[in-house]
Order: C-alpha cells, then structure tokens, then sequence
C-alpha cells in the first residue's frame, strides 16, 4: 500500500542507523530503578516546557508547576521589568512551600505584587529579593541579599516558556530545540489563545502514552469509530507521509484529503450540522502565512505535522490550530497528562461551536488511547515478554525509548568518571 | 411561563433544558455517563433536525453580550454535541474501550 516515498535506504528507521531494527524493551517503563535514573537524567536536566507567556500577561501574573519527577515546585512569574523569571517554591526561611493556595500539593496561578509566606510572613519580590523579614533584628546580622528566592533557569520559545532544573544548563534552550523544532519560530502560536484545557491522571508509565500519539499503525484498529460505520473497510491501514528526527525530537507529518471534502458518508451527521470535527473546523482562519518547518517533508496535501519535543511534549499542529500534550511522571507506572487545544478567538457563535466540537472529538478518541494504558503497564509489568517488534511506521515510538535510555546512560557514565 | 429558559422559537425542547442545559464541558460529560441510551437518544431526536437552526439563531449576537434564553440554547447545542459522540459514534455512553480512563475539562471559554 505503500503510497508515500521512503528514504534512499528502504525505510524510514534505516534511514536512521542508530535506531536498528530489532525487536525493543519496554523495561524503561516498568523499572523503578530506571524511573529514579530518569528523574536525575532527564528530568533535572533536559529543557521542560510548563506553560505559555499567555499564561503570565501582566506585571506579577504567576503560575507553580509541580515537577514530581524532578522533586521540585517551581513559581513562574512576569516582573516588573516584563522579564518572565521561574523559581523553586520554597520559601528561604524554614523551607516552607512559598505559593499555594488551599492545598500545598495543589498547584495555583493569579496576580500579585510579591509573594508572601504563609508561616513567618517573609516577602519576596517579583524578582525573587527578599524584601521583608518580619522581627529583622531577631536574627544574627542577616544578609537579606543572601536569602532571595533559588532561581530556575527560564527561557521563551515562540512563546512557550521552558524551565531547566539543572545547575547549569548543558545546552541553551534554543540549541537544545535544534533546527526542526525551531523551524516552527515563526508559527503563530500568540493568535491561537482560545484555550479547551485538560487534565488527566493514568495508570501507566508517562512514555507508554507518549508512544500512543507517535504512531497513527494502531489507528484503524484502536479507533475504527474515526469512520462512520458505512463506509469502513475492515482492513483498512495508515501511512504516515514523513518521519523525521533531529537529536532528541521526533516529527510524524500525515497526508491527505481534508475530511470535509470527502464524500459526506465519511462524516457523522453532527460533523455536517457543525462544519468541524475530527480534524477540527473545516474552515481555516487566516492567521498568516505559515513557516516552511511546519511541514519540513513538503508533503502535499499535507494534513498535520506533530512534533514530538523531549522528553514530554507533543505540539501538533492542524494548520489553523494546534493541540498540545505534557506528560508529566508522577512514579514509574503513573503519570499526570496536560493537553489543550488551542484556536484563534471565536468572533461569532458558529465559530466557537466549531471549537467546542474539535476539543469533544478530541477527548473521546483520547479516551480509548487512555483506555488502553492499565492493560498495557499491567501486561508489561509481567515481565513474560521483554522484546517488541516494531515496524517503519513506529519509528518515533523506537526513537523515544532509544533516546531515553541514551541520556540514562550518559549520566551514569559521567558519575561513575566522578566515583572513579 | 416564568420557568422558560430558551427562546421562544424553540419552546418545544423546553422539557431537556432542565437536564443539559449546562454551563460547563464537565457537566455536560458527567450528564451523559448519568444518562440512558434511551434519554439521550430521545433528546438527539428532538433537538438534531434544529441544531442548525439553533446555531443561525444564536449566531445573530456577538459572543459576549448574549441574551440568557440564547446562552441557555448556545448550551442546549452544546450538550447536542456531547450526546452526538454517544449516539451517532459509539452507540454507548462511554467511547468504546475507554475503560476506566479519566480526562477532565479544567477550563474553557464562554459561554
């Protein structure tokens, strides 16, 4: 069936030497023991992303993130100089954790002209100085330039605000995209602001739902109700037009005919009443012109590119809106899912119904993905089975767990050169 | 009537507003997984042949200065739409093998 070019070497994995072809393990995803390596390895140390600049508009707008797998609360906050700065949440005094609202565990976002701790009343800055100590003259010759907030290493990408927990960065943010994902610099992301947030808390290791959303072989399978029942065809495959990877990150372009212009039996009838659906709203905006790195394999028809951004994010985009997923692990076999969709802002009725149809279709579909995942932890928990085939159109599920391991790795070998 | 949430013209669907006429992605969702095949069948029925109707009518105000009755059938479309993903995709409340898999609406635009 194969209706898209391969690479010059037959396939697309082939194409990337150092992949293989064999069979993989999945221990990387049941392993506790992997899971505290990848705590250190990847997630003290790689760029994460924990929000978008929308998220911080004005003067003294903050957000925290719990980074479970990282250990660390972090504030992130726009001063008065427009600067977007991150913090650890703890308070420099007793180590209390500085900004929560009800729950400590909980995280919380607002506006406010410094942070202040609950339990002695010690204020920060939006910058991060401590401004007060309550009863100064208590303590012994306090240095109060000594006492500011632990800063976080932050950065902006095209609008995506991304924090690094290591001491010292080994790559700035922008190296550490690299070129593919960079050659989405000039996408709009600050006109799609019409947000459907959601939040989900699964039953399997972060990567195990990663892999759902870098293959689209387990499509006709897993969502065969993506067609109307009239018109499937039981044996029906997928083809994804262009893979593609560059250092850590991955990138799945798809090809096709846009739904709407299909026959109307390939659509429900809510999707013909609502003119939007699967694939989003039929109709695009015009939100400029789009950069060439949106669609890197020049596929046409081009259909969606989804960047898959290490470790744990996914940016997908339509054309006129995008979606986006965080995989955050909560333990080895637990892990809370971030996604939104993203849309210019509605100007009439019709158009925020279409949204609202894009962000439903969305999540049922998630659901059977999600639906997928205590099974699938379960069985690989086993232990009965420690090696997967996996074909050409699974490059990007191979290319995760290869990557994985490798930064895995690299820490131990640079710890134990420090132990020797 | 004092008790009528919807605008006139759609005065015969008076008798789902009280059940779907809800504000928020999370209701709406937690209504259908309540619901039987059977109501939500019976409400797809009365309420599908209009919805583009629904949409034209409450398409003739700008997003934030809608009338109550008109932001009370804006969710009424909603909740049509929700219920068409059980009726029309899934023939079930839930989405076929989603099994005991939870994703949550935390937040979105209104109306």
């Amino acid at each position: 069936m194969a209706r898209w070019p391969k690479p010059a070497e037959g396939s697309w994995t082939e194409h990337y030497p150092q992949l293989g072809t064999g069979p993989i393990s999945f221990r990387d995803s049941t392993s506790p023991e992997f899971y505290e390596l990848e705590r250190d390895a990847i997630f003290k140390r790689a760029w994460l992303n924990v929000g978008r600049v929308e998220e911080v508009a004005r003067v003294g707008s903050y957000f925290t993130k719990e980074i479970e797998a990282a250990r660390a609360s972090v504030i992130v906050v726009k001063g008065k100089d427009q600067q977007i700065r991150a913090f650890h949440n703890v308070c420099r005094h007793r180590g209390n954790k500085l900004v929560w609202n009800d729950f400590p565990n909980e995280e919380t976002r607002g506006t406010c002209r410094q942070f202040t701790c609950k339990y002695h009343g010690w204020r920060y800055d939006l910058a991060g100085a401590l401004t007060f100590v309550q009863q100064e003259s208590e303590f012994f010759d306090i240095d109060r330039d000594a006492y500011g907030l632990r800063p976080v290493h932050c950065d902006v990408w095209n609008g995506f605000i991304f924090v690094n927990l290591d001491r010292e960065p080994r790559q700035t943010l922008r190296e550490f995209l690299g070129p593919m994902v960079t050659g989405l610099d000039h996408y709009p992301f600050d006109k799609l602001t019409e947000r459907y947030d959601f939040v989900a808390h699964n039953n399997s290791n972060w990567k195990i739902f990663a892999d759902a959303f870098q293959e689209y072989y387990h499509v006709p399978s897993l969502h065969p109700q993506q067609v109307p029942a009239e018109v499937r065809d039981p044996n029906a495959g997928f083809e994804c037009a262009h893979f593609q990877i560059d250092g850590p990150h991955r990138l799945v372009s798809t090809a096709g005919t846009r739904r709407w212009l299909l026959a109307p039996e390939y659509m429900y009838p809510i999707e013909r009443a609502t003119r939007s659906g699967l694939v989003g709203p039929w109709r695009t905006p015009d939100i400029g012109e789009l950069p060439a790195g949106l669609n890197p394999g020049g596929i046409e028809p081009w259909g969606i590119s989804n960047f898959q951004i290490f470790p744990n994010l996914e940016i997908l985009v339509y054309g006129g809106w995008y979606l986006l997923y965080r995989y955050w692990p909560t333990s080895h076999n637990t892990h809370r899912f971030e996604a939104y969709t993203a849309f210019h802002p509605a100007g009439t009725v019709r158009e925020r119904v279409e949204h609202e149809v894009a962000a439903v279709v969305l999540k049922e579909f998630a659901l059977q993905d999600a639906g997928m995942l205590g099974g699938t932890q379960a069985a690989l928990e086993t232990g009965v089975v420690d090696e997967f085939p996996l074909n050409d159109q699974e490059i990007l599920v191979r290319h995760l767990h290869k990557v994985v391991v490798d930064w895995v790795e690299a820490y131990q070998r640079e710890h134990a050169l420090v132990r020797a | 009537m004092t008790d009528t949430r919807l605008p006139s013209a759609f005065a015969e669907l008076e008798p789902f507003a009280e059940t779907w006429c809800l504000a928020t992605e999370d209701e709406r969702w937690n209504q259908r997984l309540a619901s039987s095949m059977a109501d939500m069948r019976e409400f797809y029925d009365a309420f599908f042949p209009r919805v583009e109707e629904a949409i034209d009518y409450c398409d003739k105000f700008s997003l934030d200065d809608m009338p109550d009755d008109a932001v009370n059938l804006l969710r009424l479309i909603y909740s049509l739409v929700m219920v068409a993903m059980a009726v029309e995709i899934f023939k079930q409340p839930t989405p076929t093998d989603s099994a005991d898999a939870v994703i949550t609406r935390i937040s979105e635009p209104a109306p």
